[in-house]
């Protein structure tokens, strides 16, 4: 992700400026780093842009992606390659929530495809698309082992199982009310949504 | 009610907690293997077990463990293969949510039986939250003193870490995990070498299904030769089953391996018979790669003998009539569902999961999707179903990992054993999902 492509250096030049790590998830970034032998930090990579994701907007902008190779003394290619692969990584914005509903065989045989829809009745959005406030963003998922409580969405670090109409409707508000979902730097995994 | 060994303090109150989980018994293989056994004699006990991996594979763990290199001053790694993606697993997300540290004493024993003094959990993405628990346990088990410098004041050191990936089935495939672990794209790894001679960072390691390494602490705590009395044959010790689909009781089961199939699907004291009073049609019994069977072949064998919950007595028959144990991942499917369009999920799955490095794997998993998607829009023809069988046996066996074989099994069984579903569709050019009702205002809630 050469900056050539992403506009005028100039440009980059002023937005990469602007992106650094709070002290909170930068203390995170160095715990993480210090789970792997010296000289093996690219290791960290994958935890280190889950971190950016949710401190950045949910998406990794090139230039967050060449920050987040300069703190791993790695080459911007070497993360671009790794967020590209792996399908948490959003590379283009998103809402606040991203709902991420399963479709795999047992969350299809339990009524997956009946939850989309209501969903995109709901938001009156369509799957891959992002409300026009800003707040939910819909999008289906594999099999995210939650087969044995089928149907199932993903709203960041949130399962939400066995789902119903009714259940879709309180989860949705509720998220609206707190105006955000939960991520990988929260660190309470007990908290409710 | 069947032995458990994994599971049976699941609904102790606060068990996932050091405390509580020492008070049930917890770390006792610990303190047996660093105080009163070398690292030689637990893998002896491992293997004595006849302990098989209880990813997928079924792969002897103590054969795995021993074919470990151990090269003079070069560090050895385990790996907890956490990246469980495999439609209709869900074990060891329960196993870990419910019971960390029993994962951790796992990994403490097991590492100390190898020569490990650093080992990795790697959990996929999506487990957020189960990987802070599993940190939760190892901040209070290195407080403890469980891990860190000199374990209960022996020689002994292990630092253990979770690293969560980011969102990718083929990283449970074992060289795509250390490729990931290493912070690169989840490409398998062309073997050999195999990661006993050069895995994570090159140098020898082991990995490990979730379950296996619980596995090895009451290995430790019985010895391998009361844990191989258990079950049935080269079978042997429990097995977690995650039941899912069309059954009155979803969920994590630990079985002794040899449960016949009918009354794990019927009994009370797991599935509890079909959702709805409906007649059952079909089971993936292992994961969505295995082959799915009718009724008829999933509730005994070909040769007219109770199925088992074996690895053996599943496999009866080879893919022609049987299927295999495979991961556990029970999927139920009453008589209304669609095989076909079950298929297309799973095919759908395998073309979204495909790493894309083979180009039988990365095009033929595209090409299925395709045609299955004819079937639903009911535009295929009948030759579509050869043309379909066409692809999948040419992507079986060329591949560098087995996702293309877990790819195309799934296809060529649901046309072996229901071919004649995917003919109607072609005759009548209509797809008729019957499966797809409202369902959601029948289910429990």
């Amino acid at each position: 992700m050469g900056s050539q492509v992403h506009g005028t250096q100039e440009f980059n030049k002023a937005k990469r400026a602007e992106i650094k790590f709070s002290d909170e998830a930068m203390k995170i970034v160095q715990t993480i780093i210090s789970h792997y032998p010296q000289g093996k930090q690219k290791s960290a990579l994958l935890p280190v842009l889950h971190v950016a994701q949710a401190e950045f907007g949910g998406w990794l902008s090139p230039e967050v992606m060449d920050y987040v190779a300069s703190i791993l003394n790695i080459k911007p290619i070497e993360v671009f390659e790794v967020a590209s692969f792996y399908t948490m990584y959003n590379l283009k914005p998103v809402g606040k929530c991203v709902l991420e509903v399963c479709q795999t065989s047992s969350c299809w045989l339990s009524g997956a495809e009946d939850i989309v829809k209501y969903i995109e009745k709901k938001l009156s959005i369509k799957v891959g698309e992002t409300t026009k406030d800003g707040m939910f963003t819909l999008k289906v998922a594999e099999c995210l082992g939650s087969c044995g409580t089928a149907p199932m969405l993903q709203c960041g670090a949130s399962f939400h199982e066995n789902l119903t109409y009714e259940k879709v409707d309180k989860i949705l508000d509720e998220y609206k009310t707190v105006g955000k979902q939960r991520s990988y730097t929260d660190l309470d995994y007990k908290n409710t949504l | 009610m069947g032995k458990k060994l994994l599971i049976h303090n699941d609904k102790v109150p606060g068990i996932e907690t050091l405390n509580v989980y020492l008070a049930h018994g917890g770390y006792a293989s610990v303190e047996k293997a660093l105080k009163t056994m070398t690292p030689d004699q637990v893998t002896e006990e491992v293997k004595k077990s006849g302990l098989r991996g209880r990813g997928g594979a079924g792969f002897p763990t103590g054969m795995k463990w021993s074919f470990l290199a151990k090269p003079e001053g070069v560090p050895r790694y385990l790996v907890c293969n956490a990246d469980e993606s495999e439609p209709g697993t869900f074990k060891d997300r329960y196993l870990m949510e419910k019971i960390p540290h029993a994962l951790i004493e796992g990994m403490i024993t097991s590492s100390y039986a190898l020569g490990a003094n650093l080992s990795y959990i790697y959990i996929r993405g999506e487990y957020f939250y189960v990987a802070r628990i599993l940190e939760t346990a190892i901040a209070e088990a290195y407080a403890a003193g469980w891990l860190g410098k000199n374990i209960l004041g022996t020689n002994y050191s292990l630092d253990l870490h979770v690293q969560v990936g980011g969102g990718a089935y083929i990283c449970g495939e074992e060289t795509a995990l250390l490729e990931s672990l290493e912070g690169k794209r989840g490409n398998p790894r062309i073997k050999p070498p195999f990661p006993a001679v050069a895995g994570l960072w090159g140098c020898p390691t082991v990995v490990n299904n979730v379950e296996t390494i619980a596995a090895v602490c009451p290995i430790v705590m019985m010895g391998g030769e009361e844990y191989a009395k258990i079950g049935i044959g080269k079978s042997t010790g429990t097995k977690l089953i995650s039941a899912s689909g069309h059954i009155n009781k979803p969920g994590v089961y630990e079985i002794e391996l040899g449960v016949p199939v009918e009354e794990f699907i019927y009994s009370e004291e797991y599935c509890g018979g079909i959702r709805n009073g409906k007649k059952l049609k079909a089971v993936v019994a292992g994961g969505s790669s295995v082959p799915i069977l009718p009724t008829e072949l999933i509730l005994k064998t070909a040769k007219g003998e109770p199925r088992l919950m074996t690895y053996e007595s599943l496999a009866d028959g080879g893919f022609q009539t049987g299927t295999m144990l495979g991961s556990g991942g029970f999927i139920v499917m009453d008589e209304d569902t669609s095989i076909v369009k079950n298929l297309f999920t799973f095919t759908r799955f395998y073309h979204h999961e495909s790493c894309g490095q083979c180009s039988p794997c990365r095009e033929g998993t595209g090409w299925m999707e395709k045609i299955l998607k004819k079937f639903l829009n009911g535009t295929a023809n009948e030759s579509d179903v050869e043309l379909l069988w066409d692809i999948q046996s040419k992507i079986e066996g060329k591949t560098i990992c087995p996702l293309g074989e877990a790819a195309a099994w799934p296809v060529a069984a649901a046309i072996r054993h229901f071919k004649h579903e995917f003919l109607e569709i072609a005759k009548s050019k209509k797809f008729v999902d019957i499966s797809h009702y409202e369902r959601l205002n029948k289910i429990r809630v």
